[in-house]
């Protein structure tokens, strides 16, 4: 495998990060010499086995339908760096 | 480029030439008190973010527990569609930026859906159809961003955050816009009848995404489709369609090809076009969602769950059909909504007698004042047992149906059950052969004329004798027996 | 004995004895960690004013004689954890003014057992570092050697226990986060069975990796921290439902002369070949020595697998990490840039400004590995490759009842020495990764030094839910042994050093 500066561009894009060009090197080289690590795993025979996701063999625990939960906006919008008439506020979104 | 009003092409797009491929993707709000992982209330219409839990707003450190009454809801479905309910589900992440969705992602089942198969059986003019369900899955709807200005920005308000929703997946079973409504519609009474979501429409509790391809007639291989999103309404849903096969067609024959995108309905203009602001390409990144361990659902509690589970729809339409001799359409409209079904069922219980006296009263008098008074049936002001109260008289021919209508509306206006109407105005039909003989011999006298018409051999004249007896016992003359001694009399 | 050289079990003995108060000893560890705060930067946040009225509220407890188990013990928190009214920073300048609305659980559950919380520490940018360089907030210095790192990403949590500044202190690891800095500092670290301390209000590193645990300087304190951490929690889907344990009750049996008789420790080969540094080799084979002496056998494992686990973990960690950091968009609370051009530009710069260097590239690994294409060769490979892990592990377990080798393979580095290269970084963890890929507990425990005076920790892993096996056998080796109560150099001293 072999990353190009294309990818980066692209992976930092989707994860929203800007990275300008000579950020683009750095982080190129850093990846790809990691990268080279992480493809030992190229090597190694996996068919039937069943992936892991989880540390826990377990199934997930449900809870009641019962609302628990009283209104804190005034709480957690505190913390915002932008909010109106109890709204969270963003740049303009064009549709 | 948006093509508007209808060109003379299309007039001829229906024939043979192009068939259309349809398959929906419908959202069904589930109607849980609380939201799929967290605790907060999924009421509608709270001051904004008052309803957005920490869960929902996605602070640093919180987790999603699963609501248990979400999964309940996804059963009831995958139950009443005969599709299979998966022992062992995975919810994953759909991970995408955008101002309502405050994770980053959304959780979402995506390779193991809960409900895998089924389908959808309805009735479209007398035919029957049947669409094949892909699968439904559970998933968290996402906030809203209100676009009015504020202060230059755009408001996000993250009430919906996190409420619990069915998408339900279609085959692209259905070949034109009027199938495709009725499918959804059919879906849309299920989900209410098996009460797993309120469908309130307006509210945004059931909405679709429409998959529209055409390709020429005989072709094997489905054209390039376009998803149209968010579609709110019915009529939406057939115009959208209806517009999008338009432009696709026309498109195709100026030698264009069809892009795959989404596309978004504007009623204003009836119109779709492109979103735009989606133009980069999505890569969803899907992955199992490391917080939630797999979703178990034993067979016991899916026995539970079918145990619980009402007659569905077309099985009682097959009943009605069957056993009370209904005809198709009568029977698709008594199960358009369960609680029309539930009220004609208690009408023919508590009546004991004609089925179908019952479903052409509840199909007419009934969903007349319904619709005048604008209440639903579940508080209607004649209740099912008044109404077979009613109808026994119909049936003892006690009441003509003039009659009956009349008692029905005094019964609506609060004045009583049928019996005590009857009585306090003295609306008993006559069909005293005796009484009414004298009757019409009484007219018969008084009216020599006309007799001598009908003698002459004026079909007319005869109805105006059944019009004078009527009116000369104020209309409770039994109109079949005043019929039947008149023609005695005359015919003799 | 000074109280700040006091044990968690021996303060506790002494708050209960009302022998001092725990204002007293809250005041004076206030004082330590002011005055140490230059030379180390342990922490992020001291919070004098809240941590003397819950000392007071201690106080109170005891003198009614409702005191929860550890009243008027000082500790704090990796500032990883959510503390309610207290800043929250997860070392970044993404959160560096986030003030937390809630208390993680197991923030909830020591404050529970009457613990008072003098402070938060420092720790690498969301948990992501070996060395506590990442950090917003500067680097933490080791106590042994302040040209030394303290090891990461807990290493404000390990310092300040190591330089006497707490008796105790909480960490979280995802790789090796609390293990490693506590070899690197001398210290006691126990890593938990994953799902024994629910994660709710750890801000998430990699979900299905990230263990809460407590930083101590001896087994039992563990095992006391660990009484109090541990339990169900409905907030998590990932906490197990389990009954209660005491931690303490194997520690509590009394002694014989051969404690350890019949306990068979595995030796993994892989843990013990190239790459080991050779004062690190001798001491564990020395601390092995010791736990023969003590009744232990030792039996030669094989855990073919766990050469991968580095690999494994850094395509598994930044995956599930690329999502969580998502939530971190500059809408809701954290970081925004004052600058920007519309919707995605003001989400690139605020990530761009609010994130640094490493954790950026985590994300981007994670973003690429569950990227359209990459996914089966590089996200589902990992998984299987983990059950392979877990597989080997499985089979250990049935030959011998705990596991024992260096939890690092050299000791503390000079700042500096690794950045460069994060390959080599990643190295630091090699040991320790397939605890967390597992899900199984694990001990880090001083058992020695180097010439040069740096710390050198034995690591002792166990099966699922052995924690109190593990924390017997260290603390019978530390019965045994006095490498545990070697302090370093006072950093803080009355007179604060220039």
């Amino acid at each position: 495998m072999s990353l190009t500066l294309q990818d980066i561009e692209r992976i930092a894009w989707l994860a929203r990060i800007e990275i300008d060009a000579r950020e683009a090197a750095d982080v190129h080289a850093k990846l790809t010499s990691i990268f080279t690590m992480i493809d030992a795993l190229d090597a190694i025979d996996t068919s039937g086995i069943e992936p892991m996701s989880h540390a826990q063999d377990m199934t997930t625990p449900l809870r009641d339908d019962r609302v628990t939960e009283s209104d804190r906006r005034a709480d957690f919008q505190r913390v915002a760096p932008a909010t109106e008439d109890g709204l969270y506020l963003v740049p303009r979104v064009i549709e | 480029m948006a093509v508007r009003g209808r060109s003379p092409r299309f007039e001829g797009i229906m024939t043979a030439k192009w068939e259309v491929v349809i398959g929906l993707e419908t959202h069904a709000q589930l109607s849980t008190a609380s939201k799929i992982f967290s605790g907060a209330s999924t009421a509608f219409g709270a001051p904004p973010n008052a309803h957005a839990s920490a869960v929902d707003i996605a602070l640093p450190g919180v987790l999603p527990v699963l609501n248990r009454g979400a999964v309940e809801r996804a059963i009831r479905f995958g139950l009443a569609v005969g599709g299979h309910v998966q022992p062992r589900s995975v919810f994953a992440r759909k991970n995408y930026f955008y101002p309502d969705l405050p994770k980053g992602y959304q959780i979402s089942q995506y390779e193991i859906p809960v409900v895998q198969g089924g389908r959808v059986e309805f009735v479209v003019g007398d035919a029957q159809k049947s669409v094949r369900l892909t699968r439904a899955h559970l998933e968290e709807d996402a906030g809203k961003s209100l676009h009015e200005d504020f202060s230059g920005m755009t408001g996000v308000d993250l009430n919906r955050a996190g409420t619990p929703l069915l998408e339900i997946v279609s085959e692209p079973d259905m070949r034109s816009a009027e199938e495709a409504v009725a499918y959804a519609k059919a879906l849309h009474a299920l989900v209410r009848w098996i009460d797993i979501c309120d469908g309130n429409m307006q509210e945004g509790s059931f909405r679709c995404d429409a998959n529209v391809s055409v390709r020429r007639a005989g072709d094997e291989a489905l054209g390039t489709r376009c998803e149209i999103k968010n579609l709110n309404s019915f009529r939406f849903i057939e115009k959208a369609i209806q517009f999008e096969v338009r432009r696709q067609v026309e498109l195709i024959d100026d030698g264009g090809t069809v892009v795959q995108e989404t596309r978004l309905y504007d009623p204003d203009r009836d119109e779709t076009r492109s979103m735009r602001s989606k133009e980069d390409a999505q890569d969803y990144r899907y992955f199992p969602d490391p917080d939630l361990p797999p979703l178990a659902i034993d067979s016991a509690w899916v026995a539970r769950v079918q145990a619980w589970l009402p007659e569905l729809p077309q099985a009682m339409r097959a009943r009605m059909v069957e056993r009370h001799g209904l005809l198709p359409h009568e029977a698709a409209i008594l199960t358009a909504e369960r609680d029309v079904a539930t009220y004609y069922e208690r009408t023919v219980a508590a009546l004991g007698g004609s089925a179908r006296l019952a479903a052409h009263w509840v199909i007419g008098e009934l969903s007349a004042a319904l619709n005048r008074s604008g209440v639903p049936v579940a508080s209607a002001k004649v209740g099912p047992e008044a109404l077979a109260g009613l109808l026994k008289r119909v049936e003892d021919k006690t009441l003509s149906g003039k009659l009956a209508s009349t008692v029905f509306d005094a019964m609506w206006n609060g004045e009583g059950d049928a019996d005590t109407i009857i009585a306090a105005r003295g609306l008993k039909q006559i069909s005293d052969t005796g009484a009414l003989e004298k009757i019409v011999d009484d007219v018969l006298a008084a009216h020599p004329a006309i007799v001598a018409e009908v003698k002459a051999g004026k079909e007319k004249a005869f109805n105006a004798l059944v019009g004078k007896a009527m009116a000369a016992t104020k209309g409770k003359a039994n109109p079949g027996e005043v019929n039947a001694i008149l023609k005695r009399r005359l015919g003799g | 004995m000074a109280a700040h050289e006091d044990t968690i079990a021996g303060l506790a003995a002494a708050l209960a004895a009302r022998k001092l108060s725990s204002v007293e000893v809250t005041t004076a560890t206030l004082d330590r960690i002011e005055r140490a705060q230059q030379s180390l930067n342990a922490f992020v946040t001291i919070d004098r004013d809240g941590a003397l009225a819950q000392a007071k509220a201690a106080d109170a407890a005891r003198a009614r004689g409702d005191a929860g188990a550890l009243a008027g013990v000082p500790i704090a928190h990796k500032d990883v954890l959510m503390t309610a009214g207290l800043t929250t920073t997860c070392g970044s300048r993404m959160l560096a003014k986030f003030v937390a609305p809630y208390d993680a659980f197991v923030v909830e559950r020591l404050r529970r057992a009457g613990t008072v919380l003098v402070g938060k520490t420092n720790m690498d940018e969301f948990a992501m570092g070996s060395s506590n360089e990442t950090s917003y907030f500067g680097t933490v210095k080791n106590p042994w050697n302040t040209a030394m790192v303290p090891g990461g990403s807990s290493g404000g949590s390990a310092a300040a226990v190591a330089a006497r500044l707490v008796p105790g202190s909480t960490g979280t690891d995802t790789g090796g986060s609390i293990r490693q800095p506590a070899a690197l500092t001398g210290i006691c670290g126990l890593k938990p069975t994953y799902g024994v301390c629910s994660r709710y209000g750890l801000i998430a590193f990699a979900s299905s990796l990230d263990t809460p645990g407590p930083f101590a300087r001896t087994a039992e304190d563990c095992a006391l921290m660990l009484n109090a951490m541990a339990g169900h929690d409905p907030r998590d889907s990932t906490s197990l439902d389990r009954p209660a344990e005491d931690y303490t009750r194997e520690i509590a049996k009394p002694a014989s002369g051969k404690p350890l008789a019949g306990l068979r420790i595995g030796l993994p080969r892989e843990y013990f070949g190239d790459g080991l540094d050779a004062e690190v080799a001798a001491a564990i084979d020395a601390a092995l020595a010791t736990f023969r002496a003590l009744g232990a056998t030792t039996v030669d494992i094989e855990l073919p697998a766990v050469k991968l686990s580095v690999p494994v973990y850094y395509v598994i960690a930044p995956a599930e990490a690329s999502s969580n950091l998502s939530r971190f968009d500059g809408v809701r609370y954290g970081h925004r840039a004052a600058q920007y051009d519309g919707l995605a530009d003001m989400y690139r710069r605020s990530r761009a400004e609010g994130f640094g260097a490493e954790v950026k590239r985590r994300i981007l690994v994670g973003t690429y590995v569950l990227s359209h294409g990459y996914y089966d060769a590089y996200y589902l490979k990992a998984q299987k490759v983990r059950r392979l892990i877990a597989d080997d592990f499985r089979r250990a377990f049935a030959q011998c009842d705990v596991m024992m080798g260096a939890t690092t393979p050299g000791v503390a580095f000079p700042f500096g020495a690794k950045s460069a290269d994060p390959v080599a970084m990643y190295l630091n963890d090699i040991f320790t990764i397939a605890g967390n890929l597992t899900g199984t507990p694990a001990i880090s425990i001083p058992c020695g030094f180097t010439r040069a005076g740096l710390p050198i920790g034995l690591q002792i892993q166990g099966d699922y839910f052995s924690e109190a096996r593990i924390l017997d056998v260290a603390h019978r080796f530390q019965q045994a042994s006095d490498w545990h109560a070697r302090a370093p150099r006072d950093c803080a001293a009355s007179e604060p050093r220039r």
